[in-house]
C-alpha cells in the first residue's frame, strides 16, 4: 500500500466483516496519519460504511487488526473506542430528533484530550454559524443540511483525535455540499485528523490529502489524490459507470 | 391516451405547501424521471400517486380513471406496481413464495384457508423470476439475498400484478455500478415489451440521463422543467437549483450521488 | 358537595400512588423497550420492606427512613434483575424479555411468601399524619393529602432529572438510538442499569407509601401491575407526563365510577382504556413507537411443510397418544387431557402471535368464552355436550370477531394491552353478572354425555378435537390466507402495495384463533365439570403466553412443546414442592437465558436440525 505514514494514528489491517453469511469486507487495510484528511472512495454498496462501522465496533462479526492511537481496538466496544478519541459521523446523520441542538451536543461531550483540538459549543458555532441560531430547536425540526452540520458538531464535542466522516455530501444540495467542504477544510486547518468516505470524487479531491479506493469490499487503490487523478485505469475500473 | 395523467396536484403539511399544482403525463412504454433537490416534494408527489397520501387538490388519472385519494391497495388493483427505495419484500418467505404471494393476491385467492399456498401459481412465478434473472435463487429465503438481487425480486413482484404503470422510488439506490446498468436496462426492456409506463425518482444523474426518455424537475414543490434529457441538462434554471456547475456528476471518474 | 370533593381528593390520592408506579414502568420501557411485568413485584417488595423496616425502627424518623430505605432497596433489587437477567436479553426478541420478567414475578412471589408469610400485614400509621382533616364538613385522611402533593412533586423532579441533568439527556438519547449513543462514547450498559434503578425505586416508593393505607399482601403485585400498565398505555408508552395525566384520569374514574356504575366498577377503567386506544392508538401523549435503533432483529426463516420425517414423527406421536389409555390410570389421563387442551389453546394463540404478528395478553378471554359458551348452554338450556362443544367455538369466535375489530386497529404493546382490556371486561362480566353466570360461584355440573364420561373416552374425544384443531390451524398457516397473513406481518407496506388488506386478514385471523381457543375452553369445561371466571383471568392469559414463548414463537411445533413442558413443570412441581412458583420462575428465567429463541426455535438453529439451504 502506498502513501503510508510513519506517524499513523489509525491503522487497519486485514479487516474482514460479515453480515450473516454475507462477506462484506475482505482484507481491508487503511492508514491515517495525524492531521491528515484521508478519503475512502467508492460506490454505494462498495463497503465504505461497513468499513467505518467495523472500525467503530458497530459490526458484530468483524475480524482483523485495528490500532488507534497506540491501542488495539479490534475487540473493543463502540463506547470504548469513542472514549479513546475516535469520533464517528454516520452517513444517515442519526440526530437525536427529540433533543435540542444543545442537548445533541451535550450527548457528544467528552473531556478535552491531549493532542486534539478542544471544542466547545461556542467554537463549533463559529464553524457552523447556522447552528448558533437554533440552539433550542429540536433535532427533528432541522433541514437535512442543518442536521448534517449538527451531527459533525456533535462528534467534535468529544474532542476526538480523529473522526470517521461517512459521506458528508450525501443527499445534500450542491450549495450545502460546498459549505460542508469549507467546514472540512477549516477542521483540517485546526489539525483535525479526518477519514471521510465519499462517492463524489470532486468533493474528495477538494478536501483530502490521500485516498483509498474501495470496491466490492476490497481496497483497490491507495495513494495521494494527485496519483489517483493520474491513474486513469483505476478510475475507469472502479469509479465510473 | 396517456397511461398516467397528473394535473394540478397540490399538498400542504401544516401550512407549508409541499407540492404546488404539479401536472405531467406518462405514455405507455415511456420512462419518465422525476428529479429535484432534497425536500423539493418528490416523495410527497410520489406518495400521492401511490395512495399513501391524499392530495389536497388536483387529479391523478390512470388510463382515464381517477385514482386520486384511493388506498394503495385499490390503486394496485387498478394496475399500478411499485418498487421501494428501501426494498420491501416478505423476509420470511422464499424468493419464489414472494412472487406467488403477489400472484395469489392478484388472482384474489387470499381468502382460501385450505389449499397449499406453495402449490399455487408456481410456474407463473418462476417464469417471472426467470425474466428478471432470479430463477436460480427461487428457493432461497428473501432475507439472505444480496441487495441488488432483492431489487430484482421487487421488480418481479411489481410485474406480477400485470401493471400498466410502474412507480419506482430510487430504483438503483444502494446498488453497485454494474448492477445499476443491468437493472435499468432490464426495466427498459420489460416496460417496452409489455407497454408499461414508468415513473421513477433517482439521484444518480448518470442513470437518469442514460435511461429516461423524459425528465421532469421539481423544486420547492413546483415543476420547473420538463423535456428530454439533453434539454433538461442544458436548462440554466435546473443547473442553478439542482445540477449545479456539473462538477458533481458526469465526470470521468465522477459521482453517482 | 363536600362528599363529591372528598371523593375527588380520594381519586387524586389514588392517582398519585398509581403515577409513581406507572412512571417507573414507563421510564423503564422507554429506554430498554422492556415491558417489565416484574414492576408490580417491586411495588409489593417496596411495601413489604417498608413494613419490616418501619416495625424495626419505629418512631417518626424511623417511619420515614423506612419508606426511603425501602424505595432504595427496591431500586437495588431492580439493578440485580438487570445485571443477572435483562442484560443478557436486550438484543433478544421483546417478548422474551417479557417472559423473563414474568419469571421474576413468580420468584418474588415465593420469596415474599417465604419471608413474610401468607397473612396480610398491617403497617403503622404515618407519624404526624394519623388523623383526618375536615373538608366542607367531611373527614379526609391527612396522609392522603401528602400523597396528592407527592404526585406533582415527583412529576416535577422527574422532569428536572430528564431535562436538566446530563444523565437525563443521555437517557433520552439512548431511548432514541442506542447504537449512536454508544458511538459517541456513552457506556449504555450502565445507563440501562441506572434506569432500572430509578424505575424500580419509584415502584418501591409507591409500594412503601401504601403501608399506612392498606394491608400488605401477596396479591399486590399483579393488581398494581395491571393498573400501572393501563395508566402507561393510556398515557402513551414512555411518556412520563402522559402517565401523570392518565393516572389522574383513572384515579378519578375509579373514585366516581363506583358511584355511577357500582355493578361494573371493574370494567369501567378498562372500557376507558379501550375507548382511548381506539381514538388515540398510541395513548393520550404517546407517539408512534419507532423501533429503537440498535435493538436486535432476527429475520424469520421460511416455513416448510413437514417432510417425510416430520410426518412420520407426527403420526408416531398420535399413535403413542392413542395407545396411552391402555397404560395409564385416570389421573394420568386427566393430566394428559388437560395438556392436549392447553396445546390447542397455545396453538391458537401462536396463530395470531406467530404468523399474525399480534401479541395478545388476553387470549384467555376466548378460552373462557368457550367454556362459558358450553356452561351457559348447560345451565340455561340444559344442552348436551355435543351442542356445548359446538357453542363453545361459536361463542368465543363471536367474541373475537367483536373485540378483534378494535384490536387490529392497533399494533405492538398497545394491541396487546387492548386484548388484555377486553379480557378483563369479559372476566368482570362473568364475575359480576351473578344472575346469568353465577359470578364467582361459577357454573357447576358441566359433565360430558354418558358415552364420553369415562376418562379414557373423554381422553379420546379431546385427542381427536385437539389434534384436529392443531392440524387445521397448521393447514391454514400453509394456505394462501396464512401466507397473506405473514406477508402483512413481514412488510405491511409491501402487502398493502400488492392489494392485501392486512387489517382485514388480521381480524379474520383473530377470530379464527378465538374460535379454536373457545373449542379448547369448551373441552376444558367438560373435563373439569365446571366453569369459573378464573378461566379467563390474567394468569391464564399469561400461561398461554409463557407456553408459546417457551416453545418459540417462530416455530410451528413450538407452542405444542411449550404447552407440554409448561404443564408438566406446573403439575409436577405442585406435587413435589411447596415452592413451585420459585422453581418455575427460576426455570423460566434460566430457559429464557439459555434458549433465547424458545426451546424449539433454539434447537432448530443447531446445525443438526438445520435444513440445508437449497
Amino acid at each position: 500500500m502506498t502513501g503510508s505514514t510513519s506517524d499513523a494514528i489509525l491503522t487497519v489491517e486485514a479487516l474482514n466483516a460479515y453480515y450473516g453469511r454475507a462477506h462484506i469486507l475482505s482484507d481491508v487495510a487503511l492508514q491515517a496519519g495525524r492531521g491528515e484528511v484521508v478519503a475512502l472512495i467508492g460506490r454505494n454498496g462498495a463497503g465504505k460504511s461497513t468499513t467505518f462501522k467495523s472500525i467503530m465496533g458497530l459490526v458484530d462479526d468483524r475480524r482483523g487488526r485495528i490500532t488507534f492511537a497506540g491501542n488495539d481496538i479490534s475487540r473493543s466496544a463502540p463506547h470504548e473506542i469513542a472514549r479513546l478519541g475516535l469520533g464517528y459521523v454516520p452517513e444517515d446523520r442519526r440526530i437525536f430528533t427529540d433533543l435540542t441542538v444543545m442537548e445533541n451536543l451535550e450527548v457528544g461531550r467528552q473531556r478535552p484530550r491531549e493532542g486534539a483540538p478542544e471544542w466547545t459549543p461556542e467554537r463549533l458555532f463559529t464553524l457552523f454559524p447556522n447552528l448558533a441560531e437554533m440552539r433550542g430547536r429540536l433535532g427533528g425540526g432541522m433541514s437535512g443540511g442543518e442536521q448534517q452540520m449538527l451531527t459533525i458538531a456533535r462528534t467534535l464535542m468529544g474532542n476526538p483525535l480523529a473522526i470517521l466522516l461517512d459521506e458528508p455530501s450525501e443527499g445534500l444540495a450542491p450549495r450545502i455540499v460546498e459549505m460542508m467542504a469549507h467546514a472540512i477544510i477549516g477542521l483540517k486547518a485546526e489539525g483535525q485528523t479526518i477519514i471521510l468516505s465519499e462517492q463524489n470524487l470532486h468533493f474528495a479531491g477538494l478536501v483530502s490529502d490521500r485516498a483509498h479506493v474501495i470496491e466490492k469490499g476490497r481496497i483497490r487503490f491507495g495513494g495521494t489524490m494527485r496519483e489517483l487523478a493520474a491513474d486513469e485505469a483505476v478510475r475507469r475500473a472502479y469509479l465510473t459507470l | 391516451m396517456a397511461v398516467l395523467e397528473v394535473s394540478g396536484l397540490t399538498k400542504s403539511f401544516g401550512g407549508v405547501q409541499a407540492v404546488k399544482g404539479v401536472g405531467f403525463s406518462v405514455e405507455a412504454g415511456e420512462l419518465l424521471a422525476l428529479v429535484g433537490p432534497n425536500g423539493a416534494g418528490k416523495t410527497t408527489c410520489f406518495n400521492m400517486l401511490n395512495g399513501q397520501i391524499r392530495p389536497d387538490a388536483g387529479d391523478v388519472r390512470l388510463a382515464g380513471v381517477s385514482i386520486a385519494g384511493k388506498s394503495p391497495r385499490r390503486i394496485w388493483r387498478m394496475g399500478v406496481g411499485r418498487t421501494f427505495q428501501i426494498t420491501a419484500t416478505f423476509g420470511s418467505m422464499t424468493v419464489l413464495e414472494n412472487i406467488q404471494m403477489v400472484l395469489l393476491s392478484h388472482h384474489r385467492n387470499i381468502h382460501d384457508l385450505w389449499t397449499r399456498a406453495t402449490r399455487r401459481h408456481a410456474d407463473a412465478a418462476l417464469a417471472l423470476l426467470d425474466r428478471v434473472g432470479m430463477a436460480s435463487q427461487a428457493s432461497r429465503p428473501c432475507g439472505v439475498l444480496a441487495y441488488g438481487d432483492l431489487k430484482r425480486v421487487e421488480l418481479a413482484m411489481a410485474l406480477a400484478g400485470e401493471p400498466r404503470l410502474l412507480l419506482m422510488d430510487e430504483p438503483t439506490a444502494g446498488m453497485a455500478p454494474a448492477e445499476r446498468i443491468d437493472l435499468m436496462a432490464l426495466t427498459a426492456d420489460l416496460v417496452r415489451e409489455r407497454g408499461i409506463a414508468v415513473l421513477f425518482t433517482e439521484h444518480d444523474m448518470d442513470v437518469v440521463f442514460t435511461h429516461a426518455d423524459r425528465i421532469i424537475v421539481l423544486n420547492r414543490g413546483e415543476l420547473i422543467a420538463e423535456g428530454p434529457p439533453a434539454a433538461v441538462r442544458a436548462n440554466p434554471h435546473v443547473q442553478e437549483v439542482y445540477l449545479g456547475s456539473g462538477s458533481m456528476y458526469g465526470h470521468a471518474g465522477g459521482k453517482t450521488p | 358537595m363536600g362528599f363529591y370533593l372528598v371523593q375527588f381528593l380520594g381519586g387524586l390520592a389514588q392517582a398519585s400512588s398509581l403515577f409513581l408506579v406507572a412512571a417507573g414502568l414507563s421510564i423503564i420501557f422507554g429506554v430498554t423497550r422492556i415491558v417489565n411485568f416484574a414492576h408490580g413485584s417491586f411495588y409489593m417488595l417496596g411495601a413489604y420492606l417498608a413494613y419490616t423496616l418501619a416495625e424495626r425502627m419505629g418512631g417518626a424518623v424511623g417511619f420515614w427512613s423506612a419508606i426511603a430505605l425501602a424505595a432504595v432497596a427496591t431500586g437495588v433489587v431492580g439493578v440485580v434483575m438487570e445485571l443477572l437477567v435483562l442484560r443478557r436479553l436486550y438484543r433478544g426478541p421483546e417478548l422474551f424479555q417479557l417472559l423473563a420478567t414474568f419469571g421474576v414475578v413468580l420468584i418474588v412471589q415465593d420469596v415474599a411468601l417465604l419471608i413474610w408469610g401468607p397473612e396480610d400485614l398491617l403497617g403503622p400509621r404515618a407519624p404526624g399524619l394519623e388523623g383526618v382533616v375536615r373538608i366542607l364538613g367531611r373527614p379526609f385522611p391527612k396522609y392522603e393529602l401528602l400523597l396528592i402533593a407527592l404526585g406533582p412533586i415527583v412529576l416535577g423532579l422527574l422532569w428536572l432529572l430528564f431535562h436538566r441533568t446530563r444523565w437525563g439527556t443521555l437517557v433520552r438519547a439512548a431511548t432514541q438510538d442506542r447504537e449512536m449513543t454508544a458511538a459517541l462514547g456513552i457506556n449504555q450498559t450502565w445507563l440501562f442499569t441506572s434506569v432500572l434503578f430509578v424505575g424500580s425505586l419509584l415502584a418501591g416508593l409507591g409500594g412503601a407509601l401504601q403501608i399506612p393505607r392498606e394491608a400488605v399482601n401477596l396479591h399486590m403485585d399483579i393488581n398494581i401491575v395491571v393498573e400501572a400498565f393501563v395508566v402507561v398505555v393510556v398515557g402513551g408508552m414512555g411518556s412520563v407526563g402522559g402517565a401523570f395525566l392518565a393516572a389522574v384520569l383513572i384515579g378519578l374514574i375509579q373514585a366516581f365510577g363506583i358511584l355511577v356504575f357500582p355493578q361494573i366498577t371493574l370494567v369501567v377503567v378498562f372500557l376507558f382504556m379501550a375507548v382511548v386506544l381506539v381514538v388515540r392508538p398510541h395513548g393520550l401523549m404517546g407517539r408512534q413507537q419507532a423501533t429503537a435503533r440498535g435493538a436486535g432483529h432476527v429475520p424469520e426463516a421460511p416455513i416448510h411443510a413437514s417432510g417425510m420425517m416430520g410426518r412420520v414423527a407426527a403420526v408416531g406421536l398420535l399413535v403413542v397418544l392413542a395407545a396411552l389409555p391402555a397404560l395409564f390410570g385416570d389421573y394420568a389421563l386427566a393430566v394428559l387431557t388437560e395438556m392436549m387442551i392447553l396445546a390447542l389453546f397455545a396453538a391458537s394463540l401462536h396463530f395470531i402471535m406467530g404468523p399474525g404478528g399480534m401479541v395478545s395478553f388476553g387470549h384467555a378471554a376466548y378460552f373462557g368464552l368457550g367454556a362459558y359458551g358450553a356452561g351457559l348452554l348447560v345451565k340455561h338450556l340444559s344442552g348436551g355436550m355435543v351442542a356445548g362443544l359446538v357453542s363453545a367455538p361459536l361463542f368465543a369466535g363471536l367474541g373475537a370477531l367483536l373485540f378483534g375489530w378494535f384490536c387490529v386497529r392497533l399494533s405492538g404493546v398497545y394491541l396487546a394491552m387492548l386484548t388484555l382490556a377486553f379480557a378483563q371486561i369479559v372476566w368482570s362480566i362473568a364475575f359480576q353478572w351473578y344472575a346469568v353466570t353465577g359470578g364467582d360461584n361459577g357454573i357447576l355440573g358441566v359433565w360430558p354425555d354418558g358415552w364420553a364420561s369415562p376418562r379414557w373416552a373423554f381422553y379420546y374425544l379431546s385427542l381427536v378435537l385437539c389434534a384436529g384443531g392443531v392440524l387445521m390451524l397448521r393447514r391454514v398457516i400453509f394456505s394462501p390466507f396464512g401466507y397473506a397473513l405473514r406477508a402483512g406481518r413481514d412488510s405491511p407496506l409491501r402487502a398493502d402495495a400488492v392489494g392485501i388488506d392486512v387489517r382485514h386478514l388480521q381480524w379474520l385471523a383473530f377470530t379464527v384463533a378465538g374460535a379454536f381457543a373457545g373449542l379448547a375452553g369448551g373441552l376444558y369445561a367438560y373435563s373439569k365439570g365446571s366453569v369459573f371466571p378464573t378461566l379467563m383471568a390474567i394468569p391464564r392469559s399469561v400461561d398461554g403466553l409463557v407456553m408459546v414463548l417457551l416453545g418459540g414463537v417462530q416455530t410451528l411445533t413450538g407452542p405444542l412443546v411449550g404447552a407440554a413442558v409448561f404443564h408438566a413443570l406446573n403439575t409436577e412441581m405442585v406435587r413435589y414442592t411447596d415452592h413451585w412458583r420459585l422453581t418455575l420462575g427460576v426455570a423460566i428465567v434460566l430457559l429464557v437465558v439459555i434458549f433465547p429463541q424458545g426451546i424449539v426455535g433454539t434447537l432448530a438453529r443447531l446445525p443438526f436440525f438445520r435444513r440445508k439451504e437449497a
